[in-house]
């Protein structure tokens, strides 16, 4: 093996991005610049990941203690393979949605959604704030991080201050804010009870506590992470606000923020409270969650809409696996985020195609669109069935994982949250065939025909090559599941994290 | 650790009125529970704190007596976040007023069309393509 210094690596997926938003800012004036400065970080950090996944995989977590101070007292990144995987995933996505809004907007120049010259840097700082969450050690610069990723994705989702977007906006500001509040006064109450915020040192100082306050920091945590991850019954902010921004944004939220959200809940579940008290109130609330944004996807006629309930919906796999808590149960959960981050993000990239050719997302305007466009028609086809779980995608590959962690627990409560989990998917598949038969079957409607909008090459290869990453992860889905079983036996052994961390008998 | 209890107090008073101002329907005064509520969160902090002690520089005090600062970095950390947040729901705030001449939270679009269907239902006479342009609404 070269040795290679691998810790030198671990900072780079947040400095890189912040580095590359400070220059988009600078050369302000200039689009060409933004956009190839954009292009260039997010292609570095990709690499970047991968080597780190690589690393992480091959080596074990790979750590660094910000400032040189020791990690007791100051800041400490690790990248573990569940780190690592989270940041390729969100690095590659990321870059074929910024792919996306370049060919976007070079076509449309006069478009009032068109990126002002502030969206490239916004979109650094997004991805910024995603890095940090995912690369951090300790609970305060996990809420540190949320700030940044918070703060990127008001303004991306205000952009261009129209009345509909104020409106959704502010909606979504002040929800985030309180959730973020909950966080910072679960973190402060954490301190209070142990004095550090350091997630390995907490790991042993938690244990200690007594119950009732384990109980209470354990529950504030969750509800923090689960308005943002939008688990029932907290999840009434995202189809209120998602639909509403241009398509590019939409899809990276969706993406994005939501498995920020449950990836705080694996991280923090799986280290800081692995007596797994609260197993039948994450059931329950991933019951509720897969069914009613599954019933609310069913009622919509806006494909916006209908995305964004099978967004919530689906959470609710996630945290059935994490519930389940056994590694084959977390194992399937983090590949359902995998897969679940490039599915939604490529279908709201596809939902703007449509937007692009027939002019709109209302399935009452919209008709016979495979006959005008049939590459949007395969577009669409593939991630909508993988979104729904047909096989051989990687959609139904993480369901099976998940429903086998299931059965293997065999409560009462499991099997009826696989019963749960079946008729979600049978639903899922039902809403988007449902789309499909209005939007792309029958007659072409007069909307798709008024205007002969041509699709702009810039932005369906990027799509196209994000619909290939979703195919790909279905066919990697082998070596990919290993890397998961290994994160998820690291995850609950938890050993390998805290002596990463923590080098020597430090308390 | 013994907590003071003034500052619990202050701190619990201030998250009460926080959460009231922040259900209200004006944009500024959820603003302002926001702002209150984030004061509440960093007097938590220095309730978590300890005792008061001397500054925390070294060599200027000794080690025993100084006040522990990992609390007070977060609590400047928090402050400025919140900063950065409350100049941003401002510029919302005015924009809301530019575009609308109100301060308030407008109804969801969901809601609105529901009531509408609702009307729409209890209404005998039916009106054209209501349902449409409610549609519609909502694609935009």
């Amino acid at each position: 093996m070269i040795a290679i210094e691998w810790a030198s690596l671990v900072p780079l997926p947040v400095v890189l991005s912040l580095v590359g938003a400070g220059i988009a800012v600078a050369v302000a004036g200039r689009l060409r610049l933004q956009r190839t400065v954009a292009i260039t970080t997010l292609s570095l950090e990709v690499a970047v990941s991968v080597a780190l996944l690589f690393g992480a995989d091959s080596v074990g977590p790979l750590t660094v203690d910000v400032g040189g101070w020791p990690a007791s007292i100051g800041i400490v990144l690790v990248v573990d393979r569940l780190a690592a995987l989270m940041l390729v995933v969100s690095s590659v996505v990321t870059l074929g949605v910024l792919l996306y809004s370049i060919g976007q907007g070079s076509a449309t120049n006069d478009d009032e959604e068109a990126p002002v010259p502030i969206f490239y840097p916004t979109m650094l700082v997004l991805s910024a704030g995603i890095s940090n969450t995912f690369i951090t050690g300790d609970l305060f610069n996990l809420y540190v991080g949320f700030e940044i990723l918070l703060a990127a994705s008001f303004v991306l989702l205000t952009l261009g201050g129209t009345e509909s977007r104020v409106r959704a906006g502010i909606s979504y500001v002040v929800v985030s804010l309180l959730a973020s509040l909950v966080l910072l006064t679960a973190i402060a109450l954490i301190y209070a009870a142990t004095g550090t915020v350091n997630m390995a040192q907490l790991a042993s100082r938690l244990d200690e506590l007594p119950d009732g306050t384990r109980l209470v920091l354990q529950l504030m945590l969750l509800v923090a992470f689960a308005v943002k991850a939008a688990v029932f019954p907290v999840f009434g902010w995202l189809p209120d606000s998602y639909p509403t921004a241009p398509a590019p944004v939409t899809a990276v939220f969706a993406g994005l923020l939501t498995k920020v959200g449950v990836y705080s809940i694996v991280r923090t579940q799986t280290l800081l409270f692995p007596d797994g008290r609260l197993e039948s109130l994450l059931m329950w609330a991933a019951f509720f969650t897969m069914l009613v944004g599954i019933v609310g996807a069913v009622a919509q006629s806006d494909i916006k809409r209908m995305l964004s309930f099978t967004l919530v919906s689906h959470v609710g796999y996630m945290v059935f696996g994490i519930a389940v808590g056994t590694a084959a149960g977390i194992s399937s959960a983090v590949f359902y985020v995998a897969h679940h981050i490039t599915i939604q993000t490529t279908l709201f990239l596809v939902i703007g195609l449509i937007e692009q050719r027939g002019g709109s997302t209302s399935l009452s305007r919209l008709g016979g669109l495979a006959r005008v466009a049939p590459l949007l028609g395969v577009l669409y086809f593939v991630p909508a069935l993988n979104l729904a779980g047909i096989p051989p995608f990687s959609g139904f590959l993480g369901k099976v994982g998940i429903l086998q962690a299931g059965a293997e627990q065999g409560t009462w409560l499991a099997y009826l949250l696989i019963g749960a989990s079946v008729l979600t998917s049978l639903l899922t598949l039902y809403a988007v065939s449902r789309v499909w038969n209005r939007a792309f079957w029958q007659e072409p409607s007069e909307a798709v025909l008024a205007e002969p909008r041509r699709l702009v090459v810039g932005t369906v290869a990027p799509a196209a090559a994000l619909v290939a990453v979703s195919v790909g992860i279905s066919v990697i889905a082998g070596p990919l599941f290993a890397v998961t079983d290994r994160a998820a036996q690291d995850m609950l052994s938890r050993t390998p994290y805290i002596d990463a961390v923590l080098p020597g008998d430090l308390p | 650790m013994i907590p003071n209890l003034v500052l619990v107090i202050t701190a619990g008073l201030l998250f009460a009125t926080g959460v009231y101002l922040i259900l209200a329907r004006s944009i500024s005064r959820a603003l302002l529970g926001i702002i209150l509520l984030s004061n509440g969160a960093n007097v938590l902090f220095l309730v978590a704190a300890g005792p008061a002690g001397r500054a925390p520089i070294v060599g200027v005090n000794d080690e025993a007596e100084m006040t522990d600062p990992l609390p007070q970095a977060m609590v400047l950390t928090a402050i400025v976040i919140t900063l950065g947040m409350t100049a941003f729901i401002l510029a919302m705030a005015h924009r809301s007023w530019q575009l609308s001449r109100t301060d308030v939270v407008a109804d969801d679009v969901e809601d609105l069309r529901l009531v509408e269907l609702a009307e729409r239902d209890a209404d005998p006479h039916p009106e054209s393509d209501e349902s449409d342009e409610a549609v519609d609404e909502v694609s935009r």
